[in-house]
């Protein structure tokens, strides 16, 4: 099998816009001819499924939850980026896509990055348009903020809510086109395979969550918008819903994973308090252009204030050790996200982590305080703070607020060309469901903008190249054995989870799954854990299958069943994350291998090696994938070992 | 702590509800309400007995998803948060309480505390959205508009679906919601060129679908986890009143 990134020929600039013209359109009469499935509706999925609809095509949508507007999407807190150059502060198309390739540590594709970066602007534009109340200077100007370790500000924001007020106008336009008759919405209903015949996707299978009910839905090409798959780890930033399955299920008959191993862990979230523990809640990292990162200078006073008996405001400000400041002088505490957890990471393994567990450190506003007053702070990170204050009952305007790293986002995904399309012909994968464009390492701010771009503007000319390739006559009804098969299967494995009738619920499983993938799959991993965590997974799965207790029938709501399925294909996802992390013999961006690290403990990569991106295929129950390697080739960045000092 | 619950068990939309009494010992002031609610369950698949069923997703007050009424009131007892939010501190060692779902006839219950609030995903589509195409918009700042008024906006736009609103109602009526989404296009540049069709559009969808009338009580305000203010509904009724001189008889 030939991986063939499809990435055109010709200097940068010009590549997306040469791509563009040669590809083929359908004629405005015949896009009615067209059905086009859509999986997920948040930023990519409800995009897509919107723009597509516009464009005359059918469209099918469905989402898990109640209503499109809940999808994870809306939780993203801090902005959005673009390369408008509004602040006239040296910002362009080219420095984003350059930041965005040096952040994600050289293992991105540069054709990719670059029309990121480029249909960045466009998206501030539609986003306006439709009504995205973003924040605003006084004359009326849109307003931005540095974010995330940018050197320039290109950061757009509603409050801290820009995630919410950006997909409530994808839902917007999707609920516009729902009304013209162009989209049919399927909520509460959850995709569980894809439909593969001669060689290309024709279609899903999915279950109703109220009634229970297993149908098919045939279509010309299927689009997975399905997000990312965090929740491997049990405890995330993730929404509780967010999962692998329509991914997972996609690559089982035949579409590649992408670097699986690539996660990113967030530095600033609220740190863990028990067992009893749901989910992990962001703080944003806009909160590092205010907040100074600190610990105790020693470990016997991080020791005191584990046990009560000194609180952060008695310490001095030379018993501090403002350590991202110390180690990195020119970004500060602004310095990327990998860099900034792994720093948590290791104050606290050196024993100078605070709160109970010593899992923590601190995010202190003080000094901001005194300089711009509460106010100023107030209406920057206002909602912000209020949330931290009804989760930990800790006021951060007097007490610093306490941090600990979390997962939040996963930069692989299903392997795409440049069209977004997998390995399966037809079967496309928009937003952080695929592994495109942000490397090893995603910047902040730059979720948003990926999902968007791939639904308002890649997939509406990349689609149609496809569909006048194959034509309207090209497609398969849900007659078809290979609907009956697939169909079939999806309900042999619910009866099965519904029979095992064995002794433990399936949440302990995922918090079983999350504990070994968080110890040595996590901000830090050897072979020698890897090695390990594989035999654990491997046992874990076989308890499962054999002791997994799930209550209920499949023709009513069961969320138990829903769990199940999703848990199921967590393990078998974390297998491939391990396999991933031990065949890259490397350290970059979230990807951080102890045998490879700098003298003075930062990330080793080794270009020469594996500047390539790992597309895993499936080759049945198990046995060992196969990994196919993509190389990247940098023809416009010089590789260079990220420096924030 | 120990608390003891009573929470609405209902098979599906046909079935006869019931409150059931569960007792929990070992409850963490720290947890957070449905973080109970999963422990509760834990102990139910342990015994064989069909889990809870709620809505829930984000976990961190901003998807909109659960919907819990406690203790008659909803989202419980704190005011500005979602039940999400809630944590096991809000309430004392022995404390008796009630979980009930949403109740609204446009709200019908699916299964236990799980309602079926499309309703207000129709509204929305009655006319709830800027009628602008993927690529036709102009650069984003040829569109001035004012902090305040950018402010104000957003107020509005911070709504997240969860039906409080409609829940805290004696009427069931789901003005502020209503209100929220035409408020915050109509003060808005580019909202302006529909904002008489939207109002007429979306009151009309609001009525078919069986919400109460308003009568002004302010419940809903105060219940609301985003606190979006009365205001907003005074501004549909402007926006109202102003489409039935023009109306299009919708």
């Amino acid at each position: 099998m030939n991986l063939e990134s499809k990435i055109p020929e010709g200097p940068l600039a010009e590549k997306w816009s040469r791509h563009k013209f040669g590809l083929k359109l359908v004629n405005p009469a015949n896009k009615r001819k067209y059905d086009v499935i859509v999986v997920g509706t948040g930023l990519a999925g409800a995009s897509a499924a919107a723009s597509l609809a516009e464009l005359g095509y059918n469209v099918k949508a469905f989402c898990f939850q109640d209503s499109p507007r809940r999808a994870h999407s809306i939780a993203a807190q801090g902005g959005i980026n673009a390369a408008k150059n509004y602040q006239n502060d040296g910002d362009s198309i080219f420095r984003l896509f350059y930041d965005t390739v040096k952040g994600g540590d050289y293992r991105a594709r540069e054709g990719n990055v670059y029309r990121l970066a480029e249909v960045s602007v466009n998206i501030i534009d539609q986003c306006v348009a439709q009504g995205v109340p973003f924040a605003r200077e006084y004359g009326g100007l849109l307003a931005n903020r540095s974010f995330g370790g940018a050197q320039v500000s290109r950061t757009f924001y509603a409050r801290g809510q820009t995630g919410q007020q950006l997909l409530l106008g994808a839902y917007s336009a999707l609920s516009r086109q729902i009304a013209n008759g162009k989209v049919k919405m399927y909520p509460r209903t959850e995709m569980l395979d894809v439909v593969v015949q001669d060689g290309k996707a024709r279609g899903i299978v999915t279950r109703n969550l109220v009634t229970g009910k297993i149908e098919s839905h045939a279509a010309h090409a299927v689009l997975l918008c399905t997000g990312g798959y965090g929740n491997v780890f049990y405890l995330s930033t993730n929404a509780m819903g967010s999962n692998v399955t329509a991914a997972w299920r996609a690559h089982k008959k035949g579409a590649f994973f992408g670097n699986p191993c690539f996660t990113q862990i967030h530095p600033t979230c609220i740190p863990v308090k028990g067992d009893y523990q749901s989910k992990l809640t962001l703080m944003s990292e806009s909160l590092r252009n205010d907040g100074r990162v600190w610990v105790p200078k020693t470990k016997e006073d991080a020791e005191k204030i584990r046990k009560g008996q000194l609180k952060a405001t008695d310490l001095k400000e030379e018993d501090r050790d403002y350590f991202l400041e110390r180690r990195y002088p020119a970004f500060g505490n602004l310095v990327p996200r990998d860099v900034a957890s792994r720093n948590a990471k290791n104050m606290c393994d050196e024993g100078r982590g605070v709160a109970s567990t010593g899992l923590a450190v601190y995010l202190d506003f003080a000094d901001a305080i005194k300089r711009d007053g509460q106010k100023t702070i107030e209406a920057k990170y206002g909602n912000l703070f209020e949330m931290y204050e009804k989760i930990v009952d800790d006021n951060p305007y007097e007490t610093p607020m306490m941090i600990y790293p979390a997962v939040h986002y996963t930069m692989g995904g299903l392997w795409v060309d440049y069209n977004l399309m997998t390995s399966i012909p037809g079967l496309y994968a928009l937003g952080e469901a695929n592994f495109s464009d942000h490397g090893a390492n995603r910047l902040g701010a730059s979720a948003l903008m990926q999902g968007l771009a791939d639904g308002y503007f890649v997939i509406p000319y990349t689609l149609g190249d496809y569909l006048a390739t194959i034509g309207p006559a090209d497609k398969v009804s849900v007659d078809n054995p290979a609907f009956k098969e697939a169909e079939a299967n999806v309900k042999h494995t619910i009866d099965r989870f519904l029979n095992t009738k064995g002794t433990k619920p399936v949440d302990t499983y995922h918090k079983e799954l999350g504990h070994i993938m968080w110890e040595y799959c996590g901000m830090s991993r050897t072979a020698e854990g890897l090695a390990k965590a594989k035999k654990m997974i491997q046992a874990l799965k076989a308890d499962f299958w054999q002791n997994v207790r799930v209550v209920g029938e499949n023709e009513e709501m069961n969320q138990a069943l829903e769990n199940a399925g999703r848990v199921a294909d967590f393990i078998e996802l974390g297998e491939l994350m391990v396999d991933d992390a031990l065949a890259r013999e490397e350290s970059c961006g979230g990807h951080f291998r102890e045998e490879y690290q700098t003298p003075d403990g930062e990330a080793l990569r080794n270009d020469a090696e594996f500047a390539y991106v790992a597309a895993w295929e499936y080759k049945g129950e198990n046995k060992p994938e196969v990994l196919h390697k993509e190389e990247l080739v940098f023809e416009n960045v010089k590789l260079t070992q990220r420096s924030y000092k | 702590m120990k608390v003891n619950l009573k929470v609405w068990r209902q098979r599906n939309g046909n079935a006869q509800g019931k409150l059931v009494d569960y007792q929990l010992d070992n409850v963490s002031p720290d947890m957070s309400f449905l973080e109970m609610i999963d422990v509760l369950n834990g102990e139910l698949t342990m015994k064989g007995e069909e889990m809870i069923a709620f809505d829930h997703d984000c976990r961190e007050g901003i998807c909109g998803m659960c919907s819990m009424y406690i203790n008659g009131r909803a989202h419980g007892p704190q005011t500005g948060a979602t039940t999400c939010q809630l944590h096991m501190r809000s309430f004392s060692d022995g404390d008796t309480i009630v979980v009930e779902p949403w109740r609204a006839r446009a709200f019908p219950v699916i299964k236990d505390l799980m309602v079926d609030r499309s309703a207000f995903d129709r509204v929305v589509q009655a006319g709830g959205y800027v009628s602008v195409n993927t690529g036709s918009a102009r650069d984003a700042n040829e569109t001035l508009i004012p902090r305040p008024i950018a402010d104000e906006a957003m107020d509005a736009a911070q709504c997240i679906g969860c039906g409080a609103c409609v829940a805290a109602c004696k009427n069931a009526s789901a003005m502020l919601f209503v209100a929220a989404k035409v408020s915050h296009l109509a003060v808005l540049p580019q909202g302006q060129a529909e904002a008489s069709l939207r109002a007429e559009k979306m009151v009309a969808q609001m009525d078919a679908e069986g919400f109460g009338a308003c009568s002004f009580t302010g419940a809903c305000s105060v219940e609301c986890p985003k606190s979006i203010s009365l205001d907003h509904i005074a501004r549909l009724n402007r926006e109202y009143l102003g489409s039935k001189v023009t109306s299009q008889a919708i």
